[in-house]
């Protein structure tokens, strides 16, 4: 199986996505510059953390435009995992794939700092081996990170269930505490919090099984145990 | 900006003929103290620079040290004062990305960055809660966007920075020693400017910052573009991988001017460069303007002919700019030409050296008297007396600054801001623990052991994370040197740490001096600041208290509360005796609590520096939401009273958290090392408690003093 991380220019979370695949879940991933062609052959995609074009105009906004996207849209339509981590959910919302919007945090400041979420929906494919109420120990880096929907769309996703994590407290002001979210079909997730940064003990002394699990769900999905 | 007069001669002469107005720009850049360090340089050479992990090599911008199994770290410190003052959002974020490229420029990965602040009184100033909030944001904005963990730093408030600001960033590399650029050119290689293109801004900077800061000149501030800095990191580490760098600069103070002659100066080429084959942001830019442009984000590259396509194609992946302005020759000569035009001619030794100065040195008055003790009178209260300390903005926690750093990116932050020293977890297994520490107001007393207590207290502060020391920065910051006065306060500082260096062996492997850091009140304090690298084998020693467990203080209280938070935040009285580092005793205080370490023995590790011995014990108690009973009697000290026991600032003490069962192997250990020590409290309830034999002393709640710590500096940034 092998993963894509894809790199946009300004990108800063790629390479420890790609350590914690590859060293720490010993799992084949790949990265793909943004004005590459993504093979069909990958078993899923992730779009990383960082400052894509700088956060110019809007956080995401630019990085949504990428040559890269259509692949990922035609992909995310197959069914194909698509996971989108702080910055990398800024472009997935940007893009179209998932609903809402990410606005300022209300303290108007960039927050970095840890928080836990808890699961509210474990039928996606990045929360399959979660437990609907589980807390998970996650640390929030970002400065847009107030996820808001209007209420015709907060409807609309609580009908499909579609909000996946929502903080365990009142962080960033945004709507129903929503952390994560999903597509539909379930397939395409976007979350702020860096899970990357939550599963090694050795730098954490938290409990890491929690943020170990969303990605041993995309394992689970894509048929690699350990 | 110009020559002073017998630099003047001294350039004549050199080249024998008047120089042109370009020569003479290029010469006045090159040669303001900013670039030139004339007046430091025959001084900074007392510091020890070699040692078994020290790899030297020609035209370095960063320390190199050997961390074993083929990798290495670089380590650099800058500052941005004058910039800053002027304008902190982009004097602060482009202090960060001129730190950021020198670590690049040997071609290692940055992997932290630790920033020290300093800003005038911000409880009645609000001018310095502007310069000081925007400041923080300038350094988010930019380490955030670049993806470089900002994971320690400090931050001071002082009268004597009123109006001013001082803004010391330093940044720590991480790579492969195979991978480290070596530095080499020959004849025809050809050299390229890569980055950003050059502006108007920042256009005499280095002369700027080379004098007293009079007018408030924003065209000498350089602005910030993190996301450019950004690609520019990135295309630098894949040209490196594909060995299209021959030898790097870094553009800092001086631009073009100062990296070109320096390139040539310390390869021992000559360079030939067409100002008009310089991407410029706007038209019409003179060519001595295009020579001093300090704009940002650029580096200066030399590579080799058959490699000039691939770092054509790396930049263009990267939508970096990048054009070839000229080419290597070996006459060691700076020639600039605008087409067939000669504009400058010159060697770049001449230009590269500027004349050393000899600057006399003068006892400062003010020194007699300071050091003598004002009969204070011992406040009733003390638990009052603490309170306020610990939500004193010195003291108050820097939550709310190091809450906009992201400090997690990279993974590699095993010890976070807000504890003793921050740790960086590295490739080869092993663990870099890193700090940086000043204090002004005991410099201001003592120059000489002020510098040497600061340089003690950052070694402290690695050496809690269960790392041995295994290299220094520093950063000297100082008023206008040609006042006799407060040259000797440089000459005194420098010595000390020379001598500290030496005998703890600690190589200085980096540094700046910066002078002229005068506000409209006068010169600030000396300030010194201190950066040092540790490195730990195993797993670092990340401190935690709970129930039950005993504290133990290693180290001698002293008769030393002179520029202590106590003397002048509670009794606004600037004086008395300066904490004095005792060479030996440090030296076994610190192995004691290594060989501790080593064995297990302990839980955790705080040294004590400002606010004394009070505010550190507040410290454990409130990171790990714990009670402490702390008997006065126990303390390891000279006859005191209680105010100086709690408060005062003496050096070389370290609190140490141990489980009961291993107290008796403790004791046995630190007997035989020959440190004064004492179990003096042990974890209980939910009271921070000092107590003699009769009376409670000091008695607060953990959860009170913990709101009040946590939330006052944020309150008063936000609300005045």
């Amino acid at each position: 199986m092998k993963v894509g991380v894809i790199v946009f220019p300004g990108s800063n979370c790629d390479r420890d996505m790609y350590h914690v695949l590859t060293d720490v879940f010993k799992v084949d991933a790949q990265y793909f510059w943004h004005e590459k062609k993504l093979p069909s052959n990958l078993d899923a995609i992730i779009l990383p953390g960082g400052f894509s074009y700088g956060d110019r105009l809007r956080a995401g906004v630019i990085a949504a435009h990428s040559p890269v996207i259509s692949d990922v849209k035609r992909l995310a339509s197959r069914g194909m995992p698509v996971l989108g981590v702080c910055n990398g959910f800024q472009i997935l919302v940007e893009a179209g794939l998932l609903p809402g919007v990410l606005l300022k945090n209300t303290s108007l400041g960039f927050m970095c700092k840890w928080t836990h979420l808890i699961v509210e929906n474990n039928k996606t494919l990045f929360t399959n081996r979660l437990k609907i109420g589980q807390k998970i120990p996650i640390p929030i880096a970002n400065g847009e990170g107030r996820y808001y929907a209007d209420e015709q769309t907060l409807a609309e996703l609580k009908k499909n269930n579609q909000i996946v994590f929502r903080y365990g407290e009142e962080i960033n002001g945004s709507t129903m505490r929503i952390a994560g979210v999903c597509n539909k079909e379930g397939n395409v997730v976007g979350m702020m919090p860096h899970p990357e940064r939550a599963v090694e003990p050795q730098i954490n002394p938290i409990d890491c099984k929690p943020a170990s699990l969303i990605f041993e769900s995309l394992f689970n999905t894509i048929g690699v145990t350990h | 900006m110009s020559l002073e007069k017998q630099e003047y001669e001294y350039l004549e002469k050199k080249i024998g003929r008047k120089p042109t107005k370009t020569e003479l720009n290029i010469v006045a850049a090159e040669w303001s103290e900013h670039c030139s360090y004339k007046s430091s340089k025959k001084h900074l050479k007392t510091l020890p620079m070699k040692g078994p992990r020290v790899i030297s090599e020609k035209g370095f911008d960063s320390g190199v040290l050997d961390v074993g199994d083929d990798y290495i770290v670089t380590v650099h410190i800058e500052s941005h004062n004058h910039p800053s003052a002027v304008e902190p959002y982009g004097g602060a974020a482009t202090g960060v990305g001129g730190v950021i490229r020198d670590i690049i420029s040997a071609g290692t990965r940055p992997i932290a960055i630790l920033d020290g602040l300093r800003f005038g009184n911000i409880e009645k100033d609000p001018h310095a809660r502007w310069l000081f909030k925007n400041a923080v944001t300038g350094i988010a904005d930019y380490g955030n966007c670049i993806g470089i963990p900002t994971v320690g730093g400090e931050v001071e408030f002082d009268d004597c920075y009123s109006n001013y600001a001082l803004v010391d960033v330093a940044s720590i590399g991480f790579g492969k020693k195979d991978r480290l650029i070596k530095n080499t050119a020959q004849k025809g290689d050809l050299v390229v400017l890569l980055g950003g293109s050059t502006g108007r801004d920042g256009i005499g900077g280095s002369q700027f910052a080379s004098d007293s800061l009079e007018s408030e000149n924003r065209s000498a501030v350089q602005i910030p573009d993190p996301f450019i800095e950004k690609l520019i990191i990135e295309a630098v580490l894949e040209a490196r991988n594909q060995k299209c760098i021959k030898a790097v600069k870094d553009l800092g103070g001086g631009g073009l001017s100062c990296a070109i002659s320096e390139t040539a100066d310390s390869l021992s080429i000559g360079i030939e460069l067409d100002v008009d084959s310089v991407h410029t942001r706007e038209p019409g830019m003179s060519p001595d303007e295009i020579m001093i442009s300090e704009s940002q984000e650029r580096m200066l590259i030399i590579t080799d002919k058959t490699k000039l396509e691939t770092l054509q194609d790396i930049c263009k992946k990267f939508h970096v700019q990048c054009s070839v302005i000229g080419t290597v020759k070996d006459n060691k000569m700076m020639h600039v030409k605008k087409e067939k035009n000669t504009l400058a001619l010159l060697p770049a030794n001449v230009v590269a050296n500027a004349p050393l100065l000899d600057r006399p040195t003068k006892k400062p008055a003010y020194l007699k008297e300071i050091q003598n003790e004002k009969k204070l009178k011992q406040s009733s209260n003390l638990s009052l007396v603490l309170l306020k300390l610990l939500s004193s903005p010195n003291l108050a926690s820097k939550r709310w600054v190091y809450g906009q750093y992201d400090h997690e990116v990279g993974i590699r932050t095993v010890i976070k801001p807000g504890y003793d020293a921050a740790v960086l977890r590295l490739d080869n297994g092993k663990f870099l623990a890193v700090k940086i520490d000043g204090n002004p107001k005991h410099c201001y007393i003592d120059p000489r052991h002020g510098a040497i207590g600061c340089f003690e207290e950052a070694c402290r502060n690695v050496v809690c994370t269960g790392a041995k020391p295994i290299g220094m920065v520093d950063h000297l910051q100082f008023g206008n040197p040609e006042d006799p006065e407060i040259f000797w306060t440089f000459i005194e500082a420098l010595k000390g740490l020379a001598d500290f260096a030496k005998h703890f062996d600690i190589p200085c492997v980096g540094g700046k001096v910066s002078f002229y850091n005068e506000t409209p009140k006068g010169p600030i304090k000396p300030t010194p600041v201190i950066g040092v690298l540790g490195l730990i084998d195993k797993k670092p020693l990340h401190t935690s208290a709970s129930k039950g467990d005993v504290l133990i203080l290693v180290g001698k209280t002293k008769n030393e509360l002179g520029g202590s938070e106590y003397f002048e935040y509670i009794h606004g009285f600037v004086g008395g005796t300066c904490p004095k580092v005792d060479f030996k005793e440090s030296k076994e205080n610190m192995d004691a609590v290594l060989a501790l370490f080593k064995k297990d023995l302990i839980k955790g590790a705080h040294d004590c520096s400002k606010g004394g011995l009070a505010v550190a014990v507040s410290e454990l108690c409130m990171q790990n939401n714990v009670g402490c009973k702390v008997s006065l009697e126990k303390i390891p000290r000279e006859k005191l009273s209680h105010d100086l026991l709690l408060f005062s600032e003496s050096h070389s003490r370290y609190l140490l958290v141990a489980q009961k069962q291993n107290l008796v192997q403790i004791q046995k250990i630190l007997s035989q090392s020959n440190v004064s020590y004492d179990v003096i409290g042990s974890f209980e309830g939910d009271q921070i408690q000092f107590k003699t034999d009769s009376a409670n002393i000091i008695d607060l709640s953990v959860d009170k003093v913990q709101k009040r710590w946590l939330r006052s500096l944020e309150d008063l940034v936000l609300h005045g």
